[in-house]
């Protein structure tokens, strides 16, 4: 299997969405591309579960390594281990949902779509990179596209939530390169390269500075508390697919830098900083769902949880051990699906009422059964109905969370716990008002979904339920990378 | 041996039914769906009763205790060494005897649907529900793994929720059913960290190896549970304090009783199903599941489950006393009977004589499925004829509903504990466990029995005697085949279930028991059930105005049971009051205002900075030679005079 591939399927695609001519062809050029990076990411979970069988037990898998810079130890260096794949998986879901919800985009189509596959470029790159390097090279390019998606083909206050989003990302980038160029400075080796990095031990004196400049910058991705106001904002602005790739995919280069980059190579920092993670983690989850109880837009409401769903990510890597590390990227690639099918669902009823108000709507079930339908899914996933993806997830980061003896981190678990019944609460109230009760006058001839959107709505229904009822592939393909930075923790 | 894929099949069916009615129900099965439900239910059943008769008659029994066998179990997550989510099966006296309960009253209702649901427009949807519900039920019941047991207790709740608010466009549906889902959702909080406490301690989520570790005191798992301690209570009764919180939530126990009247919105054979027979018993199945853990390792969680059941029993039977729908009094009158079958549990021992009461807990369990799906049946047939839940919209309806009218009547004999009906048998019991063990308990009891023949009687008499009801519009008789059939079975049941001898199938430690009948102990809660009988026939058989003189006597207790004792006025202070002014609002406040102000300061400020700044780049040599002179200048003079 070879890992260039992922970035290359996504160039030529861009690069075809570019010398197509109508806006026709665009559309399909973007679906065939997304279809093939589907396909493709299939292809590399088989040949990582085939690796795995036949005894491979490398750390990264399907390694390939150009000089890039000798001078300064860059290397185009790519590889991947059972997080990666998880984390790609997820991506290629998200981009073919994306793609297909678009359908009807008419203003500057070549463009929008253009973006959403530069977009989804920076992400598969950053997810294989193993060199910080490139891997910073992939998060900045990854943040551009958001910027003019959403001053662009946004709603609402839009030049607002762009530059806000924009700011605060540049924002984390920069203090990830600071904490970056800080590691590499630091390390004898003056090396970028993950796996090199990971042999070393960086004096703790280094990961004090470094580990939270890392975290935090990437934390802002990943709405780390106080840090977080760019969502709803951001969120709310973007235009449908914009909304699915920043919390889908977007959100998680944060996660997964946190505990790829910064915990991995600086463990001992992420050990003295865990009392930290671990309270702000549970202000977002406690406080993010309390701010969504008190919402009234359906985006603000998906935001706003998406704060909260994403410090379960924080606090499993805050807690630090294997199973909730297990439980963030579990985390992650739940609540990736989940909120981007949440999204899309928004974007459908939004097109057919013209309201995101949920005051303004009731009893749509009657008129647009599959779309009220796909609601209700989501919802209860959301909420950690067993057999959804978010239940495993949340559990995991439990059970996780729950190994520490000591009260303190107990009772960061049991607020933890208790946010399930607020989850439920704006839940329910969104989602049965929205659907039930008398149908809003005037509401009488609305239209169900159309295909794409019923694909896409499948499509990321299939991922959710196929990690809610057998949860044991996606644990099986994450724990061992959890279990290695937990290795070196102990070291 | 018992036959693993048989087995898997119960619960598998009714989700396969599922599946398909509920994604191809509104296409294809429009008007088959009632019989395909059904069929498949049929075969569950017949299935759970080859499985309980082979259990119980075959291979059960080693050495004449009755084993916890486990034929199916596969890992479903590994969260580390040992511990993990296992999807399994487990086989014991209780889950054999859940499982024929869950799929005979699922039959019946079933059934029961297939008339009283008739032309209903989202039929196919209906019965995917039950489907789904029937199918967590089942899976419920025979978990093997204290998680497993979690996982279909959530999905039992999201079922419920469906069912309840199956009339979508019906606000008050909605409302109910997010209440029902939202206050067994906080009791499920109580749960989940009562496993996180139990599986730290016992380094397992596996039931049978758990129950082991927590009843042996020496091992680790025990000394630690019993070591570790928070505010002065063990670690082990915090757990099981904490499951026994969900248990309370999904069985309608004071104070998180609730959200249990409201579900009445759903239709009237789901309430049957799973607001009477079924799901409202997971509770007590709960407690009866870590039985072993509650009655050897912390009597202290074990009095507590106890006294809430007695106090949940007292109160709920003082509120039906006053209630004027008819399925909100038989809503109270299963929060009292689940009440008598927890503190049966609450007062009961591990083991021989003592354990008299978890035996009477499950005997009245299965009598009071019996009877207390027979009372909702009946009430739907009432409805469906009167077209109305009001009490004083009805009487004198036995001339138009003689079978409804004679079903009725058994299962008020029975639930009134009058002999010799099923509820007399497994009623004794409980009331002789409580009587020997903690007479506090057994006054209430008493009490409590003598409203309950009252109260169920008051409905009798003013349904079918009182004055002549209103009837109007076409008559449809009594609802035909599919819905006589039920009540008719169900009968049945409740007039001789009783003479089962539990004690020689079910019992706190598998081994044989035998139960007595003590005639002397019996007199006093049969006078009393008869006394409640006849002061109700007295006030309601005739119209008059003795209810209403009577009430006014009373009037402030009258009103304070009438109101519920304002419960719910509380919890709505609560959640509306304090949680969403107190902390919701202002948690959307801060992060508008503070949170997100402080960033938008930062960003105007760094914007006012530049504003200031960006003079100085004006590209005009003059002003930057200004600029050079007065720096040169400043420079010289901070030289001359600090580095002297």
């Amino acid at each position: 299997m070879n890992l260039s591939l992922l970035i290359l399927l996504p160039l030529l695609t861009a690069v075809a969405v570019l010398l197509v001519r109508n806006a026709k062809q665009v559309k399909v050029a973007a679906l065939a591309g997304a279809t093939a990076q589907f396909v493709l990411a299939f292809v590399l979970l088989f040949a990582y579960y085939k690796e795995r069988a036949t005894g491979n037990a490398a750390q990264m898998l399907f390694e390939q390594r150009y000089n890039w810079f000798p001078s300064w130890h860059i290397s185009f260096h790519l590889g991947v281990d059972g997080i990666s794949v998880a984390m790609i998986l997820l991506t290629a879901f998200v981009v073919i949902a994306g793609v297909l919800v678009s359908w009807n985009v008419t203003k500057m189509t070549k463009e929008f779509y253009f973006l959403l596959i530069l977009l989804s470029l920076g992400a598969y790159g950053f997810f294989i990179s193993l060199d910080l390097f490139i891997l910073f090279f992939f998060l900045e390019i990854a943040v551009i596209p958001k910027y003019l998606l959403i001053g662009i083909w946004g709603s609402g206050k839009k030049e607002y939530a762009a530059n806000k989003l924009a700011l605060m990302l540049m924002g984390g980038s920069a203090l990830v390169l600071v904490g970056l160029l800080g590691v590499y400075f630091s390390n004898s080796a003056q090396s970028f390269d993950l796996l090199q990095l990971s042999q070393l031990n960086i004096p703790i004196q280094t990961q004090m500075i470094c580990f939270p400049l890392l975290f935090v910058g990437f934390g802002v991705f990943t709405a780390l508390f106080p840090l977080h106001t760019w969502v709803p904002d951001g969120h709310s602005s973007a235009p449908t697919a914009g909304s699915m790739f920043l919390a889908g995919i977007s959100m998680k280069l944060g996660g997964y830098g946190c505990l790829r980059v910064a915990t991995y190579i600086m463990p001992e920092g992420a050990k003295e900083y865990a009392t930290i993670i671990i309270v702000l983690s549970v202000i977002a989850i406690l406080y993010g769902a309390f701010a969504t109880m008190m919402q009234k837009d359906l985006k603000y409401i998906n935001a706003y949880s998406s704060v909260s769903h994403c410090g379960f990510v924080l606090l499993g890597i805050g807690m630090l051990t294997k199973t909730s590390m297990t439980g963030a990227v579990m985390q992650m690639v739940s609540h990736g699906l989940m909120t981007a099918l949440f999204f899309a669902v928004i974007g459908m009823i939004y097109e057919r009422t013209h309201t995101r108000q949920v005051s303004e709507m009731s009893g749509l079930l009657k008129r647009m059964p599959f779309i009220i339908t796909v609601l209700f899914i989501v919802g209860l996933c959301s909420l950690g109905l067993p057999g959804l993806s978010g239940f495993v997830a949340e559990m995991t980061v439990f059970m996780g969370s729950w190994q520490h003896p000591d009260a303190f981190r107990r009772v960061a678990t049991i607020l933890a716990c208790l946010s399930i019944v607020v989850t439920a609460v704006y839940i329910l109230r969104a989602v049965t008002k929205t659907a039930m009760g008398p149908l809003t006058a005037g509401f009488e001839e609305l239209k169900d979904a159309t295909w794409n959107e019923k694909l896409a709505a499948l499509i990321l229904i299939a991922g959710i339920i196929a990690i809610g009822v057998a949860p044991f592939w996606l644990n099986d393909l994450v724990s061992p990378g959890a279990e290695v930075i937990m290795q070196k923790l102990s070291r | 041996m018992p036959n693993a894929t048989y087995i898997a099949l119960i619960p598998l069916l009714p989700l396969a039914g599922f599946l398909m009615l509920g994604i191809f129900g509104r296409k294809y099965f429009k008007n088959t769906s009632g019989i395909i439900g059904t069929t498949l239910l049929l075969v569950s059943t017949v299935l759970a009763l080859y499985t309980a008769y082979g259990y119980f008659f075959e291979y059960g029994k080693v050495d004449g205790i009755y084993q916890k066998l486990v034929p199916l179990k596969y890992t479903w997550l590994q969260f580390s060494e040992g511990v993990s989510i296992d999807m399994g099966i487990i086989l014991d006296p209780i889950s054999a005897m859940m499982l024929v309960v869950v799929t005979f009253i699922s039959l019946m209702v079933h059934i029961y649907s297939l008339g009283y649901m008739k032309g209903d427009e989202r039929f196919p949807v209906y019965y995917a529900f039950l489907g789904l519900f029937t199918f967590s039920m089942l899976g419920l019941v025979v978990s093997s793994n204290i998680f497993q047991i979690y996982i279909f207790w959530e999905l039992v709740g999201v079922s419920s929720f469906l069912l309840i608010g199956y009339y979508y466009d019906k606000p008050s549906a909605v409302a109910a059913c997010k209440k029902a889902f939202i206050v067994t959702r906080f009791a499920d909080v109580g749960f989940l960290i009562g496993i996180l406490i139990l599986s730290f301690h016992s380094g397992t989520l596996d039931f049978n190896t758990l129950i082991a570790t927590l009843t042996s005191p020496e091992t680790a798992g025990y000394k630690s549970a019993a070591a570790a301690s928070f505010i002065g209570v063990s670690a082990l009764t915090w757990g099981l304090a904490l499951v026994f919180i969900g248990g309370a939530g999904k069985s309608a126990m004071f104070p998180l009783h609730i959200w249990l009247p409201d579900a009445m919105e759903g239709p009237t054979p789901v309430s049957a199903l799973i607001h009477a027979a079924t799901m409202v018993v997971a509770g007590v199945f709960l407690v009866a599941r870590l039985f072993p853990v509650f009655a050897i390792s912390s009597p202290n969680a074990l009095s507590l489950v106890g006294y809430v059941g007695a106090i949940s029993a007292l109160i709920a039977a003082l509120i039906a006393c006053t209630q004027t729908d008819i399925k909100r009094v038989l809503a109270y009158s299963t929060m009292s009977q689940i009440g008598y079958m927890m503190f049966a549990l609450g007062v009961s021992k591990y083991g021989g004589e003592d354990g008299l009461g978890f035996t009477a807990s499950m005997f009245h369990l299965f009598t009071h499925a019996m009877f207390k799906a027979l009372l909702f049946l009946g009430a739907g047939a009432v409805i469906h004829y009167i077209h109305s839940n009001e009490m004083k919209d009805m009487g004198g309806l036995r001339k138009y509903l003689p079978i409804t009218h004679i079903t009725f009547l058994i299962a008020c004999l029975a639930i009134a504990g009058v002999p010799p009906f099923a509820g007399f048998f497994s009623k004794e019991e409980i009331l002789l466990a409580a009587y020997e063990h903690n007479p506090t308990i057994y006054w209430i009891a008493l009490i409590t029995s003598g409203l309950t023949a009252f109260y169920m009687f008051r409905l009798y008499f003013n349904i079918f005697w009182n004055k002549e009801a209103h009837v109007h519009g076409e008559h449809k008789g009594e609802g035909g085949f599919a819905m006589m059939m039920p009540l008719v079975l169900l009968a049945v049941g409740a007039a001789v279930a009783g003479f089962i001898p539990f004690g020689h199938f079910v019992s706190s430690d598998g081994k044989r028991l035998e139960t007595a009948f003590h005639l002397q102990f019996s007199i006093a809660p049969v006078a009393l059930g008869l006394a409640g009988i006849f002061i109700a026939m007295w006030m309601y058989k005739t119209e008059n105005n003795k209810p209403d003189k009577f009430a006014a006597s009373l009037s402030g207790l009258y009103k304070a049971t009438y109101h519920k004792f304002y419960i719910d006025e509380i919890y709505t202070f609560i959640t509306k009051k304090i949680i969403f002014n107190l902390i919701g609002r202002p948690a959307a406040w801060i992060d508008k205002n503070i949170v997100d102000g402080l960033v938008n300061a930062t960003g105007n400020g760094t914007k006012d900075i530049s504003e200031i700044i960006k003079g100085f780049q004006s590209g005009k040599v003059q002003q930057y030679a200004i600029y050079f002179l007065v720096s040169v200048i400043g420079l010289a003079l901070l030289f001359i005079y600090w580095w002297k």
